[in-house]
């Protein structure tokens, strides 16, 4: 975590306390207000707010301009950017763009293939993946040069972030190893893929530990409340490279069908007390899908409220 | 054992199913044919293996064929008996040949008038 | 080899309804092995076409012929004193070979009869996979032999994504992940250190991104 930017979520890391980071998802529409609506809801409970880049390839109002917005309500963003849907000159003139704004954090992905959203027939870039990705918005920062080569003055100050997914395949060894190579490349925080299986949870966070990599990049745990039983199914069945335990389905759906959505949040206020005590967790990162106004009292409940004031 | 099927039925035999060609019956169609039988060993039961298969596969591309070009994919048809079931094998080929008669003549011998000359020769 | 698939019958139909006299040329080489433009192709083309005149009630001519291989003038010339005959040539070569043959019969009409898939291997009769996208500047060596732009659906050059399960891509359970081929095969080769170097953005320069590709041989050319 060498760099130092203007980043808040990197000075609530450093602090010490556990950074709490979530997500709003951009509308399909041109409504600017939907994002200041999900801002204001979260503004309070969360470190920095990510904003998705189209997710799951289903088109939606641009992170970019979303980060703005977010940015001129003075509070503090931080920019997802897929490799999917642009090339390596778009992707630099972005990450510029968002950085001409004050955007001082940045989640580096390759995206979910476009056969997932609502233009299956597209085509796609991949000019860079996640990892080049990193690099590239590394030597922006850090050498003030463009992959062309290009030099410029105003550099881009970003922290930079990335995402891992412990649960995906082959093993957790791997993914620790590839987790290594995104730090090789210049990654310093990362916000995992939504964790429901605590144990392989911790078997990736020990593996981590024992190389160190926890000192080089710090941990933000995903956490996804689940809004019912459906829900639970749906991501245990459909959802590539994620991992949901049979308890977690019987747990969720062994309650009422109105008391389901309280028993996800209950659940995930759990995951984050259990989580709190792994080594190596900086914090969390909490995804509650197109489901913001519960953020709140995750964080409440979490033991994550109020917000540390840093100076 | 006589057995009594239509005389309008032509057979012409072959060592197994497996050598008949999507060609072949394409050609018959060609020809004039208002319908083909193909006609082989009960499935697993090929002596060589699995020709009866490959017809079977073959057979449905054709009828796909037929069906596209306006001759109807119902004019071939494929079965799968044992050499001792005689019986059953007047009875198909009655059968067929009925439904043949219900479909009318085929649509190249209504256009021509007649079969026509065959131009690609037939190598498998 | 270069892999394709036979046009859909009645696309064919389409495009050549209004012709009367029309020419089916196979191609011996690669659409032969997959089965999918050689000589037996052009023959079943050409009987299902002349069914469909015929049935329709039109007067039309349509003949068959192979060439060894439509992607090169000599083999293509063969078909010189032939051409005059037909208002309309549907090709059953690949892409090259139907290209080729328009810009030596310029004044011809030549159609497709097959859609062009990809390169690929034969895993068996009738199943053929994609293994390389010619990009120009192959990277095999340091992949242990499995190729990321073909292999990977997102043609990652630092993988595998989040979406690997199981050994699959995150598009299909029928996909192998080909990250996932990558790392066993790394591991197998006792290569494993290579997979944790950051590999740089790569020069797509000589893939399809740089334009139409040449090959200049000086030392071949006369
Ligand atoms: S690296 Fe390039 S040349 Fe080599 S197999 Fe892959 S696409 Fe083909
Ligand atoms: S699952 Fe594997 S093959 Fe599919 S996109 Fe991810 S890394 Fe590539
Ligand atoms: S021997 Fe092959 S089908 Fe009878």
């Amino acid at each position: 975590m060498s760099v130092t930017t203007p980043s808040k979520l990197q000075k609530m890391i450093a602090s010490g306390n556990f950074a709490v980071t979530s997500e709003v998802g951009p509308p399909r529409s041109a409504d600017g207000a939907v994002i200041e609506h999900k801002g204001n809801l979260i503004k309070d409970y969360v470190d920095a707010i990510n904003v998705t880049d189209n997710q799951t390839s289903v088109c939606r109002v641009c992170s970019l301009a979303c980060c703005i917005r977010l940015k001129l309500m003075g509070l503090e963003p931080c920019l997802q950017m897929v490799t999917r849907d642009r090339n390596c000159i778009a992707l630099q003139s972005d990450i510029l763009g968002a950085a001409s704004f004050g955007i001082h954090n940045i989640l580096c992905l390759t995206g979910d293939h476009q056969h997932f959203g609502d233009h299956p027939k597209c085509a796609n870039v991949f000019d860079l993946d996640s990892i080049q990705l990193i690099q590239t918005v590394k030597m922006m920062r850090d050498e003030g040069k463009l992959l062309g080569g290009h030099e410029f003055a105003v550099r881009p100050q970003m922290f930079i972030g990335a995402a891992a997914n412990p649960f995906a395949g082959p093993n957790v060894a791997m993914r620790v190893s590839r987790l290594a190579k995104k730090v090789a490349a210049g990654v310093q925080f990362i916000q995992t893929q939504c964790i429901y299986n605590l144990d392989k949870f911790k078997e990736f966070m020990k593996l981590m530990v024992d190389r160190g990599l926890h000192e080089k990049v710090a941990i933000l745990a995903g956490i996804t409340p689940m809004k019912n039983v459906g829900m639970a199914k749906y991501m245990q069945k459909r959802v590539p490279g994620m991992d949901v335990p049979d308890d977690i389905i019987r747990r969720i759906g062994g309650v009422p069908k109105e008391k389901q959505a309280e028993e996800g949040i209950t659940l995930a206020v759990e995951q984050i007390q259990e989580l709190k005590e792994v080594e190596g967790v900086r914090g969390f990162h909490i995804m509650a899908i197109e489901w913001e106004e519960k953020v709140q009292e995750i964080v409440e409940r979490g033991g994550l409220y109020p917000r540390p004031q840093l100076a | 054992m006589r057995l009594q099927y239509p005389p309008s039925v032509r057979i012409i035999e072959v060592p197994c199913t497996g050598k008949v060609d999507i060609m072949h019956l394409l050609m018959a169609f060609e020809y004039g044919a208002d319908g083909v039988i193909v006609m082989g060993c009960l499935e697993g039961d090929c002596h060589y293996g699995a020709g009866n298969l490959y017809a079977k596969k073959r057979g449905n591309r054709v009828k796909e064929i037929l069906d596209k070009v306006g001759v109807g994919g119902e004019r071939l048809a494929m079965y799968n008996l044992t050499s001792g079931m005689g019986g059953r094998f007047a009875e198909i080929i009655r059968e067929i040949t009925e439904k043949v008669m219900e479909l009318g003549p085929s649509p190249i011998r209504v256009a021509t008038g007649k079969a026509v000359r065959p131009i690609a020769e037939v190598t498998t | 080899m270069i892999k394709a698939v036979p046009k859909p019958l009645e696309e064919v139909l389409d495009l050549v309804k209004d012709f009367t006299k029309v020419l089916i040329v196979g191609c011996d080489g690669c659409v032969t092995v997959c089965e999918a433009g050689g000589s037996k192709e052009a023959k079943v083309l050409a009987s299902a076409l002349r069914l469909y005149f015929t049935q329709a009630g039109k007067q039309a001519q349509i003949d068959e012929t192979s060439l060894t291989r439509q992607c090169e003038k000599e083999y293509l010339a063969q078909l010189s004193d032939k051409m005059d005959a037909y208002d309309a040539v549907v090709s059953l070569a690949c892409g090259c070979g139907v290209q080729y043959m328009a810009e030596m019969y310029n004044n011809k009409i030549i159609y497709p009869g097959v859609d062009t898939c990809f390169l690929g291997v034969n895993e068996e009769r009738g199943l053929y996979a994609e293994r390389c996208q010619a990009c120009g500047r192959c990277i095999l060596a340091e992949t242990g032999g499995v190729c990321p732009i073909a292999r990977c659906s997102k043609r990652m050059l630092n993988g595998p994504c989040g979406g690997s399960d199981q050994g699959k891509c995150e598009i299909s359970k029928d996909v192998p992940c080909g990250w996932e081929l990558i790392y066993e095969r790394l591991k197998t080769l006792g290569q494993l250190d290579r997979f944790e170097k950051p590999v740089d953005p790569k020069d797509w320069t000589t893939s399809r991104d740089g334009g139409p590709r040449t090959i200049v041989r000086e030392d071949l050319r006369i």
